[in-house]
């Protein structure tokens, strides 16, 4: 069993090593952001969603994904971006994050980059709390990507909710 | 050490076994108890149990488990064999109860995936004492017993070679047998594969010749092998594939052995250590194999018509077959068949309807399971705490088959052992109490489950002596519970004080119940299967408490309405009717609450489009529609844009993101519809009080 558990190691140190600093990177306005590869279970095009009540208008509802359902979120208004309808290159990224599935509504799908530790910023210090969502800046070539901390995305709202109160 | 060996399929396989066998083992001591003497048949059952765990304890390696085992079995061999008149069945109970708990806990541990360390020796220090009093006060030789098993035994343990073997067998073997190096328990494992081989021989002989008993079997095993010869009527290949099987075999000669000579030779100069090994045998007390053979033969009959399935597979199942629901439509009812005239295609389709429907039907079936040994459980708290706190209690089970989803079992165990012991600390009055007030000095607990509808009431009554409503009102000043003037409070509402957090009318702590986090977390874990719990309390008379259980959550039948371009469905148990309202019959207060009036009655209306700020062009009364629902007494009218129809849909909890975010009124679930779209489940209890 012990043999086991070390394969299982190894095995996951591997898949680790493949996914390691890599990013999905996808276009939201004119902003580039990356996300792990690790957390992006996969690359839908956009459904037909249903709509749940009682919500942030950032949460635009669910969708039935092979008999899983999950909520979605428009990337652009939880950014506080303007609504933009949705086309044929919007996408729906679907992430895992700590065992909660949920579906990133995004203007398209870029590419898949890898971008080494060594490449990457932390952001820059605003004052009021800005940059919740972003983990770094990373630099390729000439471009900047943001890289986005999925925890927070998903997680943040408790505060939001105590704002609106 | 052990871990390192143990392979998880047969760990599993062990612990789900041995837990199982836990369970039975207290049932029957429960019931043996309660009939104050052990039949016979609970001896042997207690037996057959004790030496199956014993064994696969010893295999997996956890000896304080096995040690244990053994020597309750000693005892209950002592009981089966003798029949000893003066027995002390309650103490005995104890005992054995004491070390069904030992095993419990050594069996959780195991679960956890830690070391079974716990020690037993003063358990064994105990059996043994009593075993060897009961004994005395039998006052039966020792020797008496061993002379009295020895005309029995012969023919069951070893064919005796004097006798003409009633069968010839065809083939001779050889077979020897390396285990892997420590794996430990040689003797045990090598004795493990001669239990096994009599499925194929009855005539067999081994190297070592007593692998159980002699202390240096283990030694010779693990350094020369273990062999056995044995005529049989199965070929080379069946008998290779058996000893295969053999759990840490390191490497196996299966020889075939030609000649009768050749295995003559062997029995002849084997003749005396035989007879001679026999009488060590039998004079160690071991067990008799007729006994544990014809068991072994009903049991495994039985036991082979039930498979043990993890709940996660069934939940995967029950996924798929809802996308093949889905599937099925969309090929059914695809856009490019419209007007199309396909005779063949719609009987086909048909088939395939009815196909699926059945086994979506059946697979839902598969998760429901009686309640049986939930209930089951409580007899040994009742016991326990009966003796505990010297109070004489019966438990009468009621309703005990019906059957609710798997999920809801593991929910409503933890909070059903906490009512039945507050009824017992509680509820039920001393002896001595009872009997000045008149009672029976008996108290009694009634456990009762029924189906209700769409839900399971479990209903848990004592009669003891009920709750006091002055108390729980000086309780509740005390502690700020009170949340509107006690002389406006129905006596209903005075009893669901209790389940507020931080209330408990005990005033001392007792070991069972009273540290006042009891009653509102069983209030919370029943609402979070979506059950409700309701007090009622006579005093002097007793106390009930209801449980009503959804009665899966897995699947209801639900009416489908249409509000804009959403969907939402509404449990059909709670729909009274739906009706298109005459605009006389709409009425409207000065505060602007629509109301509508049905044959005399008034309700108040819901828009669900208004509520839940749908878009929909359907806002008149008249083009739309209105279903009555009614929960808990209350009547409202949902007004929606149509009916869709009716249909049973798979209940889906709304994805986990958005339960965290907020729990959003009067939505139960979501589900599939046919088309694959998302309809939301309506909780009508939620929107009675909207």
């Amino acid at each position: 069993m012990l043999e086991k558990k070390m394969d299982e190691t190894e095995l996951l140190e591997q898949e680790e090593d493949t996914q390691k600093d890599r990013f999905l990177t996808f276009q939201v306005g004119n902003e580039v952001y990356g996300i792990e590869i690790k957390c992006v279970t996969e690359i839908i095009g956009i459904q037909p969603i249903t709509e749940v009540p009682e919500l942030p208008d950032y949460i635009k509802g669910i969708i039935n994904l092979r008999g899983k359902i999950i909520p979605v979120m428009d990337v652009r208004l939880r950014f506080k971006k303007e609504g933009v309808d949705y086309n044929d290159r919007t996408c729906v990224i679907v992430v895992d994050i700590g065992g909660v599935p949920i579906g990133l509504i995004v203007d398209n799908v870029s590419e898949v980059l890898t971008i080494p530790e060594e490449e990457i910023v932390a952001p820059p210090d605003i004052k009021g709390g800005g940059n919740r969502y972003i983990r770094g800046i990373g630099k390729v070539e000439n471009q900047v990507k943001l890289l986005l901390d999925c925890e927070r995305l998903l997680n943040e709202q408790e505060i939001d909710a105590l704002g609106n109160m | 050490m052990s871990d390192q060996f143990t392979n998880e399929p047969m760990l599993d396989m062990y612990i789900f076994e041995t837990s199982q066998l836990i369970e039975q083992l207290e049932q029957s001591i429960l019931s043996s108890e309660k009939e104050s003497c052990f039949t016979p048949a609970a001896i042997n059952e207690i037996f057959r149990i004790m030496h199956t765990i014993k064994g696969s304890s010893a295999i997996m390696m956890f000896h304080n488990i096995s040690t244990l085992a053994h020597t309750m079995e000693d005892m209950f061999y002592f009981l089966r064999e003798e029949k000893p008149q003066k027995v002390d069945c309650s103490s005995l109970s104890d005992f054995v109860l004491d070390g069904v708990d030992f095993i419990k806990v050594e069996v959780e541990k195991i679960k956890n995936g830690d070391e079974p360390d716990g020690d037993a020796t003063i358990l064994i220090e105990n059996l043994n004492l009593f075993l060897s009093n009961l004994k005395k006060e039998n006052e039966i030789a020792d020797s008496g017993k061993k002379e009295k098993n020895i005309p029995k035994k012969p023919q069951q343990y070893y064919i005796s070679q004097e006798k003409v073997p009633v069968t010839e067998y065809k083939y001779r073997f050889r077979a020897r047998i390396y285990f892997e190096e420590g794996c430990e328990m040689e003797n045990i494992r090598a004795y493990t594969i001669l239990h096994n081989i009599k499925d194929y021989t009855e005539e067999f002989y081994t190297i070592p010749e007593d692998v159980i008993d002699a202390d240096d079997s283990a030694e010779i095993i693990r350094q020369d092998g273990f062999s056995v010869y044995f005529k049989t009527n199965h070929t080379y290949e069946q008998m290779n594939e058996f000893f295969q099987q053999t759990i840490f075999l390191k490497s196996l000669e299966l020889v075939s052995l030609e000649t009768e000579e050749e295995y003559g030779e062997y029995k002849a100069k084997k003749r005396d250590t035989i007879r001679d090994s026999l009488v060590k045998e039998i004079s160690s007390g071991y067990v008799s194999v007729s006994g544990k053979e014809t068991d072994k033969v009903s049991h495994s009959s039985a036991v082979q018509n039930i498979i043990s399935v993890s709940v996660a597979k069934l939940d995967k199942l029950m996924d798929i077959v809802g996308e093949m629901v889905i599937a099925e439509a969309m090929v059914t009812q695809n856009p490019d068949l419209q007007g199309l005239v396909l005779d063949n295609f719609q009987k086909a389709a048909g088939q395939l309807n009815k196909i699926t429907s059945e086994l979506q039907d059946t697979v839902m079936s598969i998760r429901m399971v009686p309640l049986s040994p939930t209930f089951q459980k409580m007899h040994r708290i009742v016991r326990d705490m009966c003796k505990q706190l010297n109070k004489e209690v019966d438990l009468k089970i009621i309703g005990e088959e019906t059957e609710v989803d798997k999920n809801i079992i593991e929910h409503i165990s933890d909070p059903l052992m906490h009512l039945v012991r507050n009824a017992l600390d509680h509820g039920i009055e001393p002896s001595e109490e009872r009997r000045q007030a008149g009672k029976d000095k008996t108290g009694t607990v009634i456990l009762e489950a029924k189906n209700s509808g769409s839900d399971v009431l479990i209903i848990v009554q004592d009669d003891g002596k009920g709750l006091d409503r002055e108390k729980i009102l000086k309780k509740a000043r005390e502690n700020n519970l009170l949340y509107k003037k006690e002389e406006d409070m129905a006596e209903q509402e005075i009893f669901n004080m209790i389940l507020a957090p931080g209330f408990s009318t005990k005033e001392s702590v007792s070991e069972f119940s009273g540290r006042g986090v009891g009653m509102d977390v069983v209030n919370r874990n029943i609402e979070t299967i979506g059950g409700t719990l309701s007090v009622n309390s006579i005093s002097g008379k007793g106390t009930t408490i209801t449980l009503a259980i959804p009665l899966t959550l897995a699947i209801i039948d639900g009416m489908n309405i249409k509000v804009g371009r959403s969907s939402y469905t509404i449990p059909t148990i709670s729909i009274k009717e739906s009706l298109r309202p005459d605009e006389k019959d709409i009425i409207i207060d000065p505060e602007g609450n629509e109301m509508l009036m049905i044959r005399g009655q008034c309700f108040p209306i819901l828009r669900l489009h208004e509520s839940y700020k749908v878009e929909t062009a359907v806002t008149q009364f008249k083009e739309g529609i209105m279903i009555v629902v009614e929960q808990d007494g209350r009547t409202i009218c949902i007004f929606a844009d149509e009916l869709l129809g009716q249909q049973q849909v798979v209940v889906k909890s709304l994805p986990v993101y958005i339960q965290k975010m907020r729990k959003i009124k009067g939505l139960a679930g979501c589900t599939l519809l046919g088309d694959g779209s998302i309809s939301l489940i309506l909780d009508v209890a939620g929107l009675v009080n909207f």
